[in-house]
């Protein structure tokens, strides 16, 4: 029985000790809704339109202040991801301009090319911005919830596009606006507004519509390899679990003699 | 090799022979895994084959994140991401690596604490505890190295917190860091060199891990009795004893792909679960992070840095006695190496003579406190360096120490102990049965050895 309590008490430790730790450390403090995304639990994937839409509100919104430094142009194109075909992939990047080392010039952006920063003072760059927030850390801060919910980055993206309360103040020259998703001040404005973009497949462009939409793009760029990830782990997943199975059968028939022999005597 | 009599190999063939009178290595690698072990090991003897698993990993997925990668302040956060984005597989290489520390780390701790409980460390095999220690020791110090490469914001500040540990040193700390660093501050030659030593210090592990092996081949394994193989004559060890091969390979095989499968659940669907946000925002020496937490591995460690200070009595008494050279961070410094040191000291401060903590009803009550301790302080050192979590790191440093230097020694003195039984293969019999429940008063109700 001790070597159950050992084994149990440590492993419980680390369940419980561990994730309620680094949930604590890394939780954001202001509120955080918690939407429904198409990416979510073992098996989510991205809902393709929804990232071409969330591209859109990119492009017509935060590219003005924003960049995406990590992600490249050509890999709007990629499978699992919001799969622009080929030509309207190198039209959109065609708007963009970035800076040519070798022609000392601005020049239109292509395929190979990642996403410019504006260079707007103060505005981080989006890329990792999912990972980098972690938006719940529950039930009662283990964390555990992440294996169905992930960490909550991009609903703290959509929550804090959504949770300005309208209040402003200006302080030692600048604005400053309140955020309940933040939990206090913020100097971005809020952006977005209905009906500021106009969705081609149809869908109201709603504030939540854009928030969502937006934060599962963003997803994306932070993630892109994430269905991938997660097809590997249900392949890794079931051939271990075979594998333990058939393991578990060769060793009981390899002590069953050793066993049977100690029994009798 | 072993102490332990048994058959050794014999080459057959001509060919075997030829080979064997001018290098004997398939003699070395027969009797190596041929080695006679006790019968009666239980599941928790299985750490060791992870954490031989868990180093391979780390070596493999390393050396192909190590193609990819570029120790260069201005680069390595976009390699990282160049590794997550544009090589093949280069996400689940990451991943598995990122993971992978994290797995070792609680193999070691389970390994560890099986040693601390069934008294592996005692004589004969205490060379194989402190190299045990040693490895330890490095594995922290590469870990702690490989975390910095990434280049991220905990990467950046959890260096320049750890490094500053070497400026509290009264006098020549400042030299001493500057010469760590390469620099006044972490830097462009700090991520080099880390990045020179992450790559070399996982070798130097191999070749201790290689040691520790033989060092237990040498004395044999410890087993869930502390009760010794009997080594009159072949027949009586083999009544103890069964071939690593294929018994104990088997069952560590399953028990691998048990925890494999955990383990690749963990990489596929939440692999920044136990890491920090914070690591996803590049580094920035203008901007400090709220909260400077190191990966919960050091946790423990870090709680019982950060419990000392200038108002705790200890602190008080010993700035005083120093004449002010030993100040509250110098002795919280010296109190985190200090924690590791007389864990070290293990073999030597156990002054009990029965060897498994299963015969030693007061040193169980002990250990387990010890274990529930481990994890408070891992809990501790997450929460902030204030109020009343700096009172329980106090108290959970106090007993670790305690256990150590006072509960330990004197067990040994005031402890009666119960009787344990006089062979292995009487222990192995007695399990079995009172599994099957032909034996209710059996000596213990311990699960089968191996199923």
């Amino acid at each position: 029985m001790k070597l159950k309590n050992l084994a149990v008490a440590a492993l419980s430790a680390v369940v419980l000790a561990l994730p309620a730790t680094m949930a604590e450390a890394s939780k954001v403090k202001g509120e955080v809704t918690n939407f429904d995304f198409s990416f979510q639990g073992l098996t989510g994937t991205y809902d393709r339109n929804q990232l071409q839409r969330g591209l859109q509100v990119y492009h017509e919104v935060c590219a003005s202040c924003h960049g995406l430094q990590y992600v490249a142009f050509r890999t709007l194109s990629d499978r699992n991801g919001p799969e622009l075909p080929e030509d309207q992939m190198r039209a959109f990047a065609d708007m963009y301009e970035v800076w040519d080392d070798e022609l000392r010039d601005w020049r239109p952006a292509t395929g190979p090319d990642h996403f410019p920063d504006p260079g707007f003072e103060g505005a981080p760059d989006l890329s990792l911005m999912t990972k980098a927030r972690a938006g719940f850390s529950g039930p009662y801060g283990l964390g555990i919830n992440q294996l169905m919910k992930g960490i909550g980055g991009p609903e703290y993206i959509a929550s804090f596009l959504l949770g300005y309360t309208g209040e402003e103040d200006f302080q030692a020259g600048s604005m400053f606006y309140e955020n309940k998703a933040y939990g206090g001040w913020v100097s971005m404005a809020p952006v977005l507004f209905d009906d500021m973009v106009f969705y081609e497949d149809g869908t109201p462009a709603t504030e939540e519509q854009m928030a969502l939409d937006v934060a599962a793009f963003l997803t994306w760029t932070a993630e892109p390899k994430m269905v991938e990830r997660k097809r590997a782990g249900f392949v890794g997943v079931i051939f271990l679990s075979v594998l333990a199975v058939l393991l578990y059968l060769t060793n009981k028939q390899l002590w069953a003699p050793i066993k049977k022999a100690a029994k009798k005597d | 090799m072993s102490g332990i009599p048994h058959d050794h190999y014999e080459p057959k063939t001509n060919a075997e022979k030829y080979m064997h009178r001018r290098l004997p290595v398939i003699g070395l690698l027969y009797d190596t895994i041929m080695i006679p072990t006790p019968k009666n090991l239980n599941w928790m003897w299985i750490w060791g084959v992870v954490l031989v698993f868990c180093l391979v990993l780390q070596i493999v997925t390393g050396i192909v994140l190590a193609m990819h990668y570029t120790p260069h302040v201005d680069m390595a956060f976009a390699s990282v991401e160049h590794i997550m984005r544009n090589v093949n597989g280069g996400h689940m290489m990451r991943y598995l690596h990122q993971n992978g520390a994290m797995l070792f780390f609680l193999a070691v701790y389970l390994h560890m604490f099986r040693g601390m409980y069934y008294g592996s460390y005692k004589a004969p095999r205490e060379v194989t505890w402190i190299l045990g220690m040693l490895i330890y020791l490095l594995m922290m110090a590469t870990a702690f190295m490989g975390y910095v490469l990434p280049w991220g914001q905990m990467s950046f500040w959890g260096a320049t917190v750890i490094t500053g540990l070497f400026g509290a040193v009264p006098g020549i700390g400042e030299m001493l860091q500057t010469w760590l660093l390469g620099g006044p501050a972490v830097d462009n030659a700090a991520l080099n060199r880390f990045f020179s030593l992450h790559y070399l210090l996982p070798f130097v592990i191999l070749g201790l891990v290689l040691v520790h092996i033989w060092a237990f081949h040498t004395t044999g394994n410890n087993n869930p009795t502390g009760v010794e193989v009997r080594r009159g004559s072949k027949e009586e060890a083999a009544k103890d004893t069964l071939p690593f091969w294929p018994y104990f390979v088997i069952k560590d095989l399953f028990a691998l792909a048990v925890i494999l499968a955990l383990f690749w659940a963990l990489v596929g669907f939440m692999p920044n679960f136990l890491g920090h946000t914070d690591n996803y925002i590049e580094a920035n020496p203008l901007v400090t992070p709220p909260e400077i937490v190191p990966e919960w591995y050091f946790l423990p460690f870090y709680a019982i840095l950060r419990a000392f200070t200038s108002d705790v009595w200890i602190v008080i008494a010993v700035n005083w006695l120093s004449f002010g050279i030993i100040d509250a961070t110098f002795f919280g410094v010296l109190a985190m190496f200090g924690a590791i040191f007389v864990w070290a000291l293990l073999p030597w401060l156990d002054t009990s003579s029965v060897r498994s903590g299963r015969y030693r009803p007061m040193f169980k009550m002990f250990f387990w406190v010890f274990i529930v301790n481990f994890w408070v302080l891992t809990w501790a050192g997450a929460m902030p360096a204030e109020g009343v979590y700096t009172n329980i790191a106090l108290i959970g440093t106090a007993y670790w120490f305690a256990y150590f230097l006072v509960i330990l020694p004197l067990l040994g003195v005031l402890e009666k102990p119960l009787p344990a039984p006089a062979t292995i293969e009487e222990d192995f019999k007695a399990s079995l049965k009172s599994k099957a429940g032909n034996d209710p008063k059996g000596p213990s109700a311990e699960p089968i050895p191996a199923e």
